[in-house]
């Protein structure tokens, strides 16, 4: 059994609690000093950093939700100067509006060693090859797994996503033995892999898969038809993006990086703490970032927290795989996205917001289709005059959600309107 | 001279054409010639009737989109050669077709092709030219 950071993944309890109530008490006074938001929302509760001395007292705290971040684009979160930034990373957001984060060098450090971890956890180490092919660029999946890897020591190959024949190649000439992807994607590339006849001459032993929802299902698949131990990994871009917490071994469950983040579970209703082993909406609290420290964050995503003791020796608290959401994002091939992100593309460009979001998963990949109705402003009497428009239409999806729908036009008035809220999300998808 | 077509935006089901020329049928109007493009999606029904405007508002009350397209008629003697002729003349006149379908009418010995070009009055003239005439829409229906 190794770890990357024994003695943070190991701590004793006291040992953790001292250490992020110290960390949480210092991110209350930067915060405080340097950001007028948080100085704002802590002034109007009548809260100084005095009154946040221990994780006890994190409570007082009020929560931050996606829509402050929104409200606070672009560097009204910042709590750094601008010459301590060095890095953004961001993540799509409804009508335009994305949620940037900010990393100091220091804070990319700490987000990479978080990255190590996972990797270690699952075997990794100086000598192993760590095929990433998570995007790169303003999503973390990439760079996040890429900087771990090159924590850790392993040779890296950042091979981001796309081009399936080519990330194979690489993966059998490089005996790649560690593959960096989104659960779909690996379950596609198996499926290719086996196509090609290719099975005997791939090196993978473990896989870390994250950023969309999974079964065990289609993990005992994807373990079988690649010949790996998959793992899964867990975070999101305003906290620091993968790495927020890990899997190990005993594959029941990821454990947080508390030394880092402070995890609360809540009732999405009341936003009342909950005990442990409830299932609630998980909020995270940033203690050691500089940059773009968040306290209380509500993810919006639904699970469980564990402190029984965990075979592989760490002391790390764990959470369940997310078990859904308490908003309406849907999670597309590992992207976000949201319903009114679609309906702004309809309105911008001439249709009526009557839609319906199909979303299937067919051979482990997600198959996503938007149907629209024909109106009379987009009718032609020849294709090439509606396959125009189509064009059109797909391609301003294509750049508000990072990700290319199936459009498809249905006659006016066909897709069903209710009474009440009309059905806009059809989600097929067995996880 | 042209005529009008109307064309009528349908979705890829059983039963969708059946519904529309029950609807003009029920309203009275006369199909002379009509022609389907489909793609994998949806398909573009076109026809020509007796009564384009009017067959165009009963299909709207019915919620269908349409509209109303001028395109050209020619009249072909039923004989070999005809239409390429026609497509010859147009052909060295560098005149491209977006589509065209064929239909006979109650006259023996008489066909018309229908062609929708980019530029009607265009590709009329380059027709009178070659000795080529265009139907208008009583003709047809006469």
């Amino acid at each position: 059994m190794s770890y990357f950071q024994p003695e943070m993944e190991q701590a004793p309890r006291a040992v953790m609690r001292d250490l992020q109530s110290a960390r949480l008490a210092e991110t209350v006074r930067h915060v405080y000093a340097h950001v007028p938001y948080y100085r704002r929302l802590m002034d109007e509760r009548g809260l100084t950093p005095a009154d946040i001395r221990s994780v006890d007292d994190l409570p007082k705290l009020p929560f931050l939700t996606k829509d402050d971040l929104r409200e606070a684009y672009p560097y009204g979160l910042l709590a750094v100067p601008l010459a301590e930034a060095v890095r953004i990373q961001s993540t799509s957001g409804t009508t335009g509006r994305r949620v940037v984060a900010f990393y100091t060098q220091q804070d990319i450090d700490l987000w990479d060693e978080c990255c190590a971890r996972a990797i270690v956890a699952a075997g990794g180490g100086k000598e192993d090859v760590v095929h990433v092919c998570y995007g790169y660029g303003l999503f973390t999946g990439g760079p996040g797994l890429n900087g771990g890897s090159h924590k850790v020591g392993s040779l890296t190959l950042p091979m981001s996503s796309g081009n399936t024949e080519r990330q194979i190649q690489f993966m059998v000439d490089l005996g790649a033995t560690i593959l960096c992807c989104t659960p779909s994607y690996a379950a596609f590339l198996a499926e290719t892999i086996i196509e090609k006849g290719l099975r005997d001459k791939i090196s993978l032993k473990a896989g870390i898969f994250g950023a969309e929802a999974w079964s065990e299902e289609m993990r005992r698949d994807i373990e079988q038809k690649l010949g790996l131990k998959a793992y899964d990994i867990y975070g999101l871009t305003e906290i620091s993006g993968p790495g927020v917490s890990f899997e190990c071994a005993e594959q029941t469950g990821m454990h947080v990086n508390e030394d880092h983040f402070l995890v609360e579970c809540i009732d999405p209703d009341t936003g009342k703490v909950l005990p442990e082993g409830e299932r609630g909406e998980v909020v995270f609290s940033s203690i050691s970032k500089k940059a773009f420290p968040l306290l209380r964050y509500r993810t919006r995503d639904i699970c469980v927290l564990s402190r029984r003791p965990c075979s592989c020796g760490r002391t790390l608290i764990k959470m369940s795989k997310p078990m859904g959401r308490t908003d309406d994002m849907l999670i597309i091939r590992g992207v976000n996205v949201f319903p009114s992100q679609i309906e702004t593309v309809l309105l911008n460009n001439g249709f009526p917001p009557n839609y319906q979001i199909i979303v299937d998963r067919v051979n482990f990949t997600d198959n996503f289709e938007v149907q629209v109705e024909m109106t009379p402003e987009m009718f032609s009497d020849t294709v090439k005059g509606i396959a125009a428009k189509e064009d059109d239409l797909l391609n301003s999806l294509k750049s508000m959600l990072g990700i290319s729908p199936k459009v498809t036009l249905a006659a006016p008035r066909s897709i069903a309107r209710s009474e009440g809220k009309a059905v806009r999300v059809i989600d097929r998808r067995k996880i | 001279m042209t005529i009008d077509q109307i064309s009528v935006f349908m979705e890829n089901r059983p039963g969708s054409l059946a519904e529309v020329t029950a609807l003009l049928g029920g309203a009275g109007i006369d199909l002379r010639a009509l022609s389907i493009a489909d793609t994998e999606n949806f398909g573009i029904l076109r026809l020509i009737v007796s009564e384009p405007q009017r067959a165009l508002e009963v299909l709207r009350a019915a919620e269908y989109v349409g509209s109303v397209t001028p395109v050209l008629a020619v009249p072909l003697a039923d004989a070999p050669g005809s239409l390429a002729e026609v497509l010859r003349v147009l052909a060295e006149a560098d005149i491209s077709l977006e589509y065209l379908y064929a239909f006979i009418t109650r006259q023996a010995g008489h066909a018309y092709v229908v062609l929708r070009v980019p530029d009607n009055a265009r590709a009329a003239a380059v027709l009178a030219a070659g000795g080529i005439a265009t139907a208008c829409h009583e003709e047809i229906f006469a």
